[in-house]
């Protein structure tokens, strides 16, 4: 048994960070399929509207919707370390520019989920 | 050094994810054709352009990335990880200007 | 006040395990009352550090309910729910028995990063004058009240994750003096505290921040590094 099971992970900006590197891997993963998919435009666009129908299904819809809230989240995680890096937030404004961040994914996704339907 | 070609390319990314995202978003409206795509991208030196350049900046972002991830979580470092990630980074830049070649020209 | 605390402390080396004690609680009783109380009454052989007990020093520091805290300035009012506390050595470092853990790699690489003033004028030399108002003293003044306890080193996921980080200390100490004038190793350190086990490891976690008992930002002197290398780098010095 490790004497170390320790709780770091009780506060906003160490899930901002875990946020930021999941969503980065699950991007990088989804990437080459995106381009992919849209390659097969190169055999004609009858070729990518087969793909598309392919697409029509909920998993993959609600997929997508995952995937813009992933960017999103990505971004703003992303804006949040150059505005630190750059410069030079002290403490962070005390997590407000993770509500924000936060927000803006949030509503990224949802303007995007409406929009599909 | 990476660190700053991640950052440069990360502020660079931040507008064409701006972008794109916006476009998608206005643009998916219960759904996307290819003749929809492909009406408004085909033979678009605009797009092609701006396409062109959002793949190169993924293809250097996203590598850099992985490399830390896989030094940190997979305790894979040196010079077979570094090769990897490269790799993954010209294969990135290959399918994606292939896709943007598919869909502008 | 009547009622007993349950504490479970590490006992062992990296291969040990939690022994439960019952200590009586009493009034404004801190995390090393409870310690010291149990090496006294209850078992001699617990291995433990203090040395001043008023939260000047920072030997004290060990992990109390999963968070790395000062034991002498943590009461146990604050942070035991009900009547329980857990108490574990320092994580991230090597244990040498019970409480105590081997710093040696701590303060290896301080010295790794360059962490120490490398002078440039002599007894002979007149005073430095530095303004106290200057921006470059500002920043040494946010981060120069470090005691070297090792909380944010213990915190650090990066730490974990990668064992040649030099870790929160280290990098915020090293910044102190990229902002002395009157140091000349500047291109040194800048080099020494660059790459991958250096500021460029940073992921802005911020719990090192969040954990400091003196209320440093090692996050904010880690951006700051992250800074003057691109800098130096972007003017071909580095």
């Amino acid at each position: 048994m490790s004497p170390t099971t320790w709780r770091g992970r009780d506060h906003p900006a160490y899930w901002a960070s875990i946020v930021h590197r999941i969503s980065g891997i699950l991007l990088a993963l989804f990437l080459p399929l995106h381009f992919l998919a849209l390659g097969t435009a190169l055999s004609g666009a009858a070729s990518l509207d087969g793909f598309l129908a392919w697409t029509d299904r909920p998993w993959v819809k609600a997929s997508e919707i995952a995937l813009v809230a992933l960017l999103a989240a990505h971004l703003t995680g992303g804006l949040r370390l150059l505005l630190v890096e750059f410069v030079g937030w002290r403490r962070e404004s005390q997590g407000m520019l993770l509500a924000v961040a936060g927000g803006a994914a949030a509503f990224c996704a949802l303007a995007f989920a409406l929009n599909l339907f | 050094m990476l660190w700053i070609a991640q950052r440069a390319t990360a502020a660079l990314l931040a507008l064409c994810v701006a972008v794109h995202l916006a476009t998608m978003i206005v643009v998916v409206r219960g759904g996307l054709t290819a003749t929809e795509i492909l009406g408004r991208t085909r033979g678009s030196v605009g797009w092609a352009a701006f396409y062109g350049l959002f793949v190169l900046a993924v293809a250097v972002h996203a590598p850099i990335g992985l490399r830390t991830v896989a030094g940190e979580w997979l305790q894979w470092r040196g010079r077979g990880a570094d090769a990897c990630c490269a790799i993954i980074g010209v294969l990135m830049l290959a399918l994606g200007w292939r896709a943007v070649a598919a869909v502008t020209i | 006040m009547e009622s007993s605390l349950q504490v479970d402390v590490w006992r062992g080396g990296a291969q040990g395990a939690y022994r439960r004690y019952q200590v009586p609680r009493q009034d404004a009783q801190t995390v090393l009352d409870v310690v010291t109380w149990i090496q006294r009454r209850l078992d001699p052989t617990l291995a433990y550090r203090f040395a001043c007990r008023v939260g000047m020093c920072g030997s004290c520091a060990m992990t109390v309910n999963g968070r790395a805290r000062w034991s002498c300035r943590t009461h146990v009012a604050k942070v035991a729910q009900d009547n329980r506390l857990t108490i574990a050595p320092l994580a991230k470092l090597p244990i040498v028995r019970d409480l105590v853990t081997d710093m040696r790699e701590f303060f290896d690489k301080w010295a790794r990063a360059k962490g120490q003033f490398s002078p440039t004028t002599t007894r002979h030399d007149d005073f430095a004058r530095i303004a106290p108002a200057s921006a470059a003293r500002k920043e040494i003044d946010a981060a120069i009240e470090c005691i070297g306890c090792g909380i944010c080193y213990a915190s650090c996921d990066v730490v974990a994750w990668n064992p040649a980080y030099l870790g929160p200390a280290a990098l915020n100490r090293a910044w102190t003096l990229v902002n002395d004038s009157r140091d000349g190793d500047r291109s040194a350190r800048l080099a020494a505290v660059a790459g991958d086990a250096g500021c460029h490891a940073c992921h802005t976690q911020s719990t090192c921040t969040e954990r400091c008992p003196k209320l440093l930002s090692p996050t904010a002197s880690i951006a700051g590094l992250k800074r003057a290398t691109a800098r130096a780098v972007l003017k071909g010095e580095l």
